[in-house]
């Protein structure tokens, strides 16, 4: 009799704590989102800044910048929610890196360029928010990798239900050139 | 790649144990210096009220949280820096950055930022919590990482933020800064002798127990500043393995913290801006002691940091182990 008792409270007790666990990843990895969308917003209210500054400077580069202009364009349209608005943000966003980074490339190909003005200063901001973005995207794709093991193994997977814990997408890079691996030069400065 | 992650909250758990033991230990040592004294003297048949035990046992628990409260705070001003409020060189902004960026990629709010004037590179990060924390560079090592080793470094001392690392660090700090000074004062005070003039009295239970105590007592007081630096360097050299390991969690690039610990290491003059007393807190030793480089028992528990090179092969493992399965993937 007591013994059973004892085993009630025990699973009571772990339910409790394995409900809980699901709960705190399932709000971290909404949180985890969320930091996205502040981080992509960001970049949106750069772009415009960062095209007028080198505008000037780059006449014989509009189609680069056009491209620039139009992703982001797309990008702030974008305003979906769901499994499927993720796909959508994402292709727009992953769009608008790629265009983000052509523009860097070109940048790097005129050093007269970044001797002029502040375009090595927007240079660096450029950088960080591409890192920005990136960071914030690991960031939910491990916390999102986290909560999906947890709620798919045994035994946590039973109280799954209970704390409506669902498959979560994570955020996929599509472009081929973003998914290589980076070089990496020890001897650069 | 490793992933510490699960390793997080057990370290986390840990550190904060290890926090509340550090401030019972260093609350019940005072206490024992104080009431030790108090027996001593109630043996010898003075006053009976523990006038001593008290006082020392009230000005631990203050001298605790004054130290906790204002320890972060302190081991910034004993290094001279300042806070990197408005970034101005390109080098600053940078580094604003880069800070930024390896907070959202820990998941942990911003901290705030501070430079050292000191050309010997080398960084550290203090605080309270996740919440309070604050991470300071020299502009030395500013003027040698290039932004991908900076983002490593930085890495490293966000990872000791999130494990908490920070707090306990701290408090030792703090407490090593406290002992020193409460040695120096009681010093004074006992160099006028109460205990040693004891033994011109002839007190009825007078022997050997009365003996040991004094002795023991005695030295207690001689080895406080060692003990708690003993302290200091139990705390381990396994947190800056965990710390390299969480940077590069957290960059996905453990190579380029192999290299900012490879530049940091040529540059072996000591950091002269930061003090014997915040020493365990820094990413490299800034005392560029020859202990931290050799290995063994003795090096294990006298040295605040493991051997650079342990550490640059550990991190230079992980990136070709990403290199090797990213070369597979694609």
């Amino acid at each position: 009799m007591w013994v059973l008792l004892v085993l009630v409270v025990l699973v009571g007790l772990w339910m409790v704590s394995a409900y809980n666990g699901l709960i705190s990843l399932k709000n971290q990895t909404a949180n985890a989102f969320k930091q996205i969308d502040v981080q992509l917003k960001r970049r949106h209210d750069l772009i415009p800044n960062l095209v007028n500054a080198v505008k000037g400077a780059m006449d014989f580069e509009k189609s680069t910048l056009e491209a620039v202009i139009q992703a982001r364009n797309q990008a702030v349209k974008v305003n979906a929610s769901g499994a499927e608005g993720i796909k959508q943000i994402s292709q727009a966003e992953n769009a608008l890196s790629g265009a983000l980074s052509r523009l860097l490339v070109t940048v790097e190909r005129y050093p007269q360029l970044k001797a002029t003005g502040n375009i090595g200063q927007l240079q660096e901001e450029l950088t960080s928010t591409e890192n920005r973005i990136a960071f914030s995207r690991q960031l939910y794709n491990d916390t999102a990798t986290q909560y999906n093991t947890k709620q798919q193994q045994f035994p946590t997977t039973l109280v799954a239900g209970l704390a409506h814990a669902e498959h979560t997408d994570l955020w996929e890079i599509e472009d081929q050139a973003e998914r290589a691996v980076p070089q990496v030069d020890l001897t650069r400065r | 790649m490793t992933s510490p992650d699960g390793n997080l909250f057990q370290q986390q758990e840990a550190n904060r144990r290890r926090t509340t033991w550090l401030v019972i230990g260093f609350v019940l040592f005072f206490a024992w210096l104080g009431f030790g004294g108090d027996y001593i003297w109630a043996l010898e048949g003075h006053h009976p009220f523990p006038w001593l035990g008290l006082a020392m046992a009230t000005m631990a628990l203050i001298g605790v949280r004054y130290a906790f409260k204002t320890g972060p705070e302190k081991v910034l001003w004993s290094t001279g820096a300042t806070e990197l409020i408005d970034p101005q060189t390109d080098a600053e902004r940078q580094l604003a950055n880069v800070v930024d960026e390896m907070a959202i990629a820990a998941g942990v709010p911003r901290p705030r930022v501070w430079i050292i004037p000191d050309d010997d590179p080398n960084a550290f990060a203090t605080g309270h919590d996740l919440r309070d924390s604050h991470i300071a560079v020299t502009r030395g090592l500013l003027a040698i990482c290039n932004r991908d080793e900076l983002q490593g470094v930085i890495g490293h001392e966000l990872g000791h933020v999130k494990n908490l690392d920070i707090r306990l660090m701290t408090l030792l700090a703090a407490l090593v800064g406290a002992v020193l000074l409460a040695r120096d004062g009681m010093g004074r005070m006992m160099g006028g002798g109460m205990p040693t003039r004891g033994g011109s009295r002839k007190s009825k239970n007078a022997g050997p127990l009365l003996a040991t105590l004094i002795v023991l007592w005695l030295l207690s007081w001689i080895l406080a500043p060692l003990v708690i630096q003993l302290l200091a360097l139990a705390v381990g050299r396994g947190r800056e393995y965990l710390a390299d390991a969480m940077s590069a969690q957290f960059t996905r690039n453990p190579l380029a913290l192999a290299a900012a610990l490879a530049k940091i290491e040529a540059a072996d003059a000591p950091t002269q801006a930061i003090k014997r007393g915040a020493a365990h807190l820094c990413i490299a030793d800034p005392l560029g002691r020859r202990l931290t480089n050799s290995e063994g028992w003795l090096a294990d528990r006298f040295a605040t940091h493991p051997p650079m090179s342990m550490r640059i092969s550990r991190l230079k493992g992980m990136g070709y182990a990403e290199l090797k399965k990213a070369g597979q993937s694609t």
